[in-house]
């Protein structure tokens, strides 16, 4: 049962969401299908945090290597939540100035909007900007002309590295108008619209065979790998 | 030169080589430190910028928004966080303010979940300072984020107050005045993507305007790293597209162009994207330098046979 009921739920609301895009008349079923999964979508944050809290409570039990980041994830998700769901500093929606619990979470001036704002994107920030730092060591360590294939990928680096940026102006601005075509910002964009778009074409046709044929395989019941283990 | 010479000299090259393959890490980084922090100084200090000359792409996003009548309704989609907010959020502060100045009817929706705090700090940073006399509820809304990724795009198609039954403020969507007249994603003109990953701008693609291609036109902003996966979509799916901040700089250019009022100096959150091509361009010259440095000594080790 445990695997057949959820089997059926994929089957039904797959071809439901399918037929809606062609059958006007299955359009209703669609949209309750597609409603339905907003649902779930917010049911799997909480298994999100459950399982969360889980894993790091088993942690913490056990004294595994690094329980310490434990005890602060812990104590920043249970802060968080409190604090949004208690909604702590919001006032009262202007709508509904009895309704203790009307305001917005967004609201200006809020603890949570605190956490957002000196928190939470001064920590996503940085550690988005130390990207820079080790992709140049990566460049330094790895990026090696072995090969045909790496010299190829070497030159459209430099061509992209340089020509979106105004060194490619400064380096092959003088050239006359007849070689444009050459300039290293025009270059740039030459191996992002042609080389690039026609790669990625080719992936993209590719992956959406096969998400075809897995769907396909899904919708009739043949491909059970996604319900995984346990009991028929 | 002796052979003794040529041999002591070969040794201290080799030795130079391979204290240099062996470099510390953290000189590297150092080097990274130097190279974006001195175009930043530079640039606070003296506040001068480097030209732009606005690609094809660049070009096509200003003007799907500027052909737009006045009091159109555009759909604008937050879809990234504040880790890529340096990368997006001066696009996203130009496309609103050109979308203010034009007169048009924004809604504001997120598909991730820390979007609807960046579209609320966009409305506050453009609309709010700048453009006061725009009303919220009248001329702009702030939907707030919902889950469900590519589902909310689907039930976008049929019915946008299922989508999003009430905005930021907790005000049902019946009652806002700019969304009157709308009843799905069709009846928005323009819809604008500025995303960092899934769900964005591709899944934008593939769920609505494949569906409505012929009704509304979509511009999109991205992340350098997902550009290229956007450009086979440029321009039949995606009419235009900004890619990272080398699309954003383009672009920001042309809108303060277009807004420049004589004698009035456009204010420092209006130039930041271009501000972050100077640190750009001398963080790329030292990568490519790098690249060069680090495959110099790979041929030289190699022609010693220690490669």
């Amino acid at each position: 049962m445990k695997r057949i009921i959820p089997m059926w739920i994929a089957i039904i609301g797959g071809f439901a969401m399918m037929l809606s895009s062609f059958i006007p008349l299955a359009e209703s079923a669609g949209e309750m299908f597609a409603d339905v999964f907003n649902v779930v979508a917010a049911i799997a944050f909480v298994l999100g945090a459950g399982s969360l809290a889980k894993q790091h409570l088993e942690k913490l039990s056990r004294r595994d290597a690094g329980w310490g980041y434990s005890i602060i994830t812990l104590g920043s998700f249970l802060i968080t939540l409190f604090i949004g769901m208690l909604k702590i500093g919001i006032h009262p929606n202007p709508s509904f100035p009895q309704a203790a619990y009307s305001g917005s979470n967004d609201a200006e001036g809020s603890a949570w909007s605190w956490i957002y704002e000196y928190m939470i994107t001064p920590l996503t920030s940085t550690m988005f900007a130390l990207l820079a730092f080790f992709v140049a060591s990566a460049a330094f360590r790895a990026f090696r002309a072995k090969n045909t294939e790496a010299i190829l990928l070497l030159g459209t680096a430099f061509i992209v590295l340089l020509g979106r940026t105004f060194a490619g102006v400064v380096l092959t601005g003088w050239f006359p108008d007849w070689a444009s075509g050459l300039r290293l910002e025009n270059l740039s964009i030459y191996v992002m619209q042609v080389f690039n778009t026609a790669g990625n074409r080719a992936i993209m046709i590719g992956i959406a065979l096969g998400v075809a044929a897995t769907g396909l395989r899904i919708l009739f019941g043949i491909d059970r790998s996604w319900l995984g283990g346990g009991d028929a | 030169m002796s052979a003794g010479n040529f041999n002591n000299t070969n040794a201290s090259a080799r030795s130079w080589f391979e204290r240099l393959d062996r470099v510390d890490r953290r000189w590297i980084f150092l080097l990274m430190f130097l190279a974006v922090s001195g175009p930043i100084l530079w640039i606070g200090v003296t506040g001068k910028t480097l030209p732009e000359a606005p690609t094809l792409a660049a070009r096509a996003v200003f003007q799907e928004i500027d052909q737009l009548p006045a009091r159109s309704l555009v759909l604008i989609s937050f879809d990234y966080d504040p880790a890529s907010a340096g990368e997006l959020q001066p696009m996203a502060t130009s496309l609103v303010r050109q979308c203010a100045a034009k007169n048009l009817r924004m809604v504001f929706i997120a598909l991730w979940p820390l979007g609807s705090q960046v579209a609320q700090q966009t409305i506050q940073d453009v609309i709010r300072d700048d453009y006061p006399a725009l009303k919220e509820g009248d001329d702009f809304v702030n939907m707030g984020y919902q889950a469900g990724n590519e589902a909310v795009m689907k039930l976008l198609l049929t019915d946008f107050a299922k989508a999003f039954p009430k905005d930021s403020r907790g005000e049902a969507t019946s009652n806002i005045p700019i969304l009157k007249d709308v009843k799905m994603a069709s009846n928005f003109p323009l819809l604008i993507s500025i995303s960092a990953g899934y769900p964005g701008s591709k899944e934008w693609v593939q769920y609505v305007i494949s569906a409505y291609n012929d009704k509304m036109n979509f511009v999109a902003g991205c992340t350098g790293v997902s550009a290229p996966q956007l450009y086979p979509y440029f321009p039949q799916q995606i009419a235009g597209l900004l890619g990272a901040i080398k699309g954003a700089a383009e672009y920001e250019s042309m809108v303060n162009e277009s807004l420049e009022v004589d004698g009035v100096a456009t204010a420092p959150k209006y130039l930041q994207a271009q501000r972050r091509m100077g640190p750009q361009l001398v963080a790329h010259l030292l990568m490519v330098g790098l690249i060069i440095v680090g495959n110099v000594i790979f041929f030289a080790r190699k022609r010693r046979g220690a490669a």
